[in-house]
């Protein structure tokens, strides 16, 4: 097997260690504003979990000093910040922070992601591979859409953290024919 | 030749239409059809939605419904093609002869393709669908190579399609029962290979252990790029020694035979990776476009950009340039 080609950049760990002894309660109305947006919006994304909807999944950036537990319940998503993830879990996930936001914004492929040994996946494979779908469904990027919305600089620092500009329309289907088949 | 795309969701599809597409191909979500997993697929009012999209940027949406109907509930694959044929759907990709015939004698003006899961690999074969049940198009199975493509061709009325990208089976694509052995489920009639419910990968000392059911598929040390947990891309120990028996953890990329599948008089190119997300539909389908329309205007096609997105990191052209190992 070829030797692992990572495609995203850690964070400083300088930064990491900086951020360290900063409290985590400022981020949770953030949070919860995040996943209510999510909710009000996006409501076929939670319909699309099914079952997996009341699972508990811990998100780990690999380079932050905390985490997340997500419990994406279609009537009250809850979306928490902590030091340690707690052992009741039903799936974990970890990585650089680069990779997971690139999964909400749905600029990485998960898939990619796993085998180049970014995305580190314990647990509840099912669930996982469900959430990942249902983030991906949503056809947009999600952090983006609520940072715009939370402050006119919202759309500067989204486009500083997705660090890609949105790929043009392919030109060719103007001339495409439209002759039925049927 | 025309490119033709998968898309697991709806904005996957548009993402596809948006890259380059000439087809989309997707499914219901449920086991009609063999990518059948969870959080994946289409409601029938998304695929609606999705068909009035694709029509509108001038690309097909082919429904596949290529699982084979389990006894005692074939309404389930009559309603979904009903259904797909009501919403628009430009084809249906099907396996099942019984579904063929329910297809061919209540909607006899709907174009169909037959589903690699049929597995149809030689002209009889081929022929056999072409005549019974007014078949279009076969998707032929990955273990032809250009050469026996070409011959195939002569010798049948219909259209072929080829996959250029993406997940390979191995051999015996249709008939595979691994998976079902290993977890009780198949793409054949579930429409899942290893469904995630039976895969674990765990940490164990210095490696990554992935297991699918009781059978252990793997164990990735850390310089090693991961793979997904099939069983025919398994590393095993036997008396020969530890290696990968059946095929290495691999996509298939298909970029450098464009050439010779123009030749042989290929009609459509197929990237496979319903289960994939948008990222991967965005820069697979966008790579193969830019190499079409390089191989049109008879430029060099550039290759190798889509290691990252690849099993195992790695490709192969697979049976397309059959060698001994």
């Amino acid at each position: 097997m070829p030797k692992p080609d990572a495609t995203i950049s850690p964070l400083p760990h300088a930064l990491s260690l900086a951020m360290r002894p900063l409290p985590l309660w400022p981020l949770q109305p953030l949070l919860a504003m995040f996943v209510g947006r999510i909710r009000t919006r996006h409501p076929g994304m939670f319909e699309r979990l099914g079952e997996h909807s009341q699972k508990r999944f811990g998100l780990k950036p690999t380079d932050l000093p905390f985490a997340f537990v997500l419990e994406p319940k279609p009537s009250r998503p809850v979306a928490v910040a902590t030091r340690q993830l707690p052992s009741n879990l039903d799936a974990r996930i970890s990585g650089p922070l680069g990779a997971l936001l690139g999964l909400v914004s749905g600029e990485c492929d998960g898939d990619a992601l796993f085998f180049s040994r970014e995305l580190h996946i314990e647990g509840d494979m099912e669930a996982v591979l469900a959430l990942r779908n249902a983030i991906d469904s949503v056809g947009v990027n999600l952090l983006g859409e609520f940072l715009a919305e939370l402050s006119p600089l919202g759309a500067p620092v989204d486009k500083l953290l997705r660090g890609h500009p949105p790929q043009r329309p392919y030109a060719g289907n103007a001339r495409k024919g439209t002759q039925p088949w049927n | 030749m025309e490119l033709i795309c998968p898309a697991g969701t709806p904005s996957a599809l548009e993402v596809a239409v948006n890259a380059g597409a000439d087809a989309i191909y997707c499914g219901f979500s449920d086991e009609t059809n063999a990518r059948n997993f969870p959080g994946l697929n289409f409601s029938r009012e998304e695929l609606g939605e999705g068909i009035s999209y694709a029509h509108r940027h001038g690309v097909k949406v082919l429904v596949a419904i290529n699982t084979f109907a389990r006894a005692g509930a074939t309404d389930v694959w009559k309603r979904a093609i009903d259904d797909a044929v009501g919403a628009g759907a430009d084809a249906l990709i099907m396996a099942d002869v019984g579904m063929l015939a329910y297809t061919a004698r209540h909607h006899s003006s709907q174009r169909i393709h037959l589903s690699v899961q049929a597995a149809a690999a030689n002209p009889d074969a081929i022929r056999f669908y072409v005549e019974s049940f007014g078949v279009r198009r076969v998707v032929l199975p990955r273990v032809l190579s250009v050469p026996e493509i070409a011959k195939i061709i002569k010798e049948v009325s219909c259209e072929t399609e080829v996959f250029v990208y993406g997940g390979l089976c191995v051999m015996e694509e249709g008939r595979c029962s691994l998976s079902s052995y290993a977890t009780g489920k198949s793409p054949n009639m579930q429409g899942v290979c290893s469904p995630p419910s039976h895969v674990s990968y765990r940490e164990e000392g210095d490696k990554v252990v992935s297991r699918l059911g009781k059978f252990t598929i793997n164990a990735f040390a850390e310089d090693e790029a991961t793979a997904y947990p099939t069983l025919c891309k398994g590393r095993f120990t036997t008396s020969h020694g530890t290696g990968y028996i059946f095929e290495d953890p691999v996509s298939l990329d298909a970029a450098t035979m464009l050439p010779g599948l123009r030749d042989a008089g290929v009609t459509a190119l197929k990237i496979e990776g319903r289960q994939r997300g948008r990222a991967y539909i965005e820069s697979v389908v966008r790579t193969f476009r830019q190499a079409i329309e390089a191989l049109e205007a008879g430029e060099a096609i550039k290759t190798g950009s889509l290691i990252a997105m690849s099993e195992g990191q790695m490709t192969t052209a697979g049976a397309y340039r059959k060698t001994w190992r």
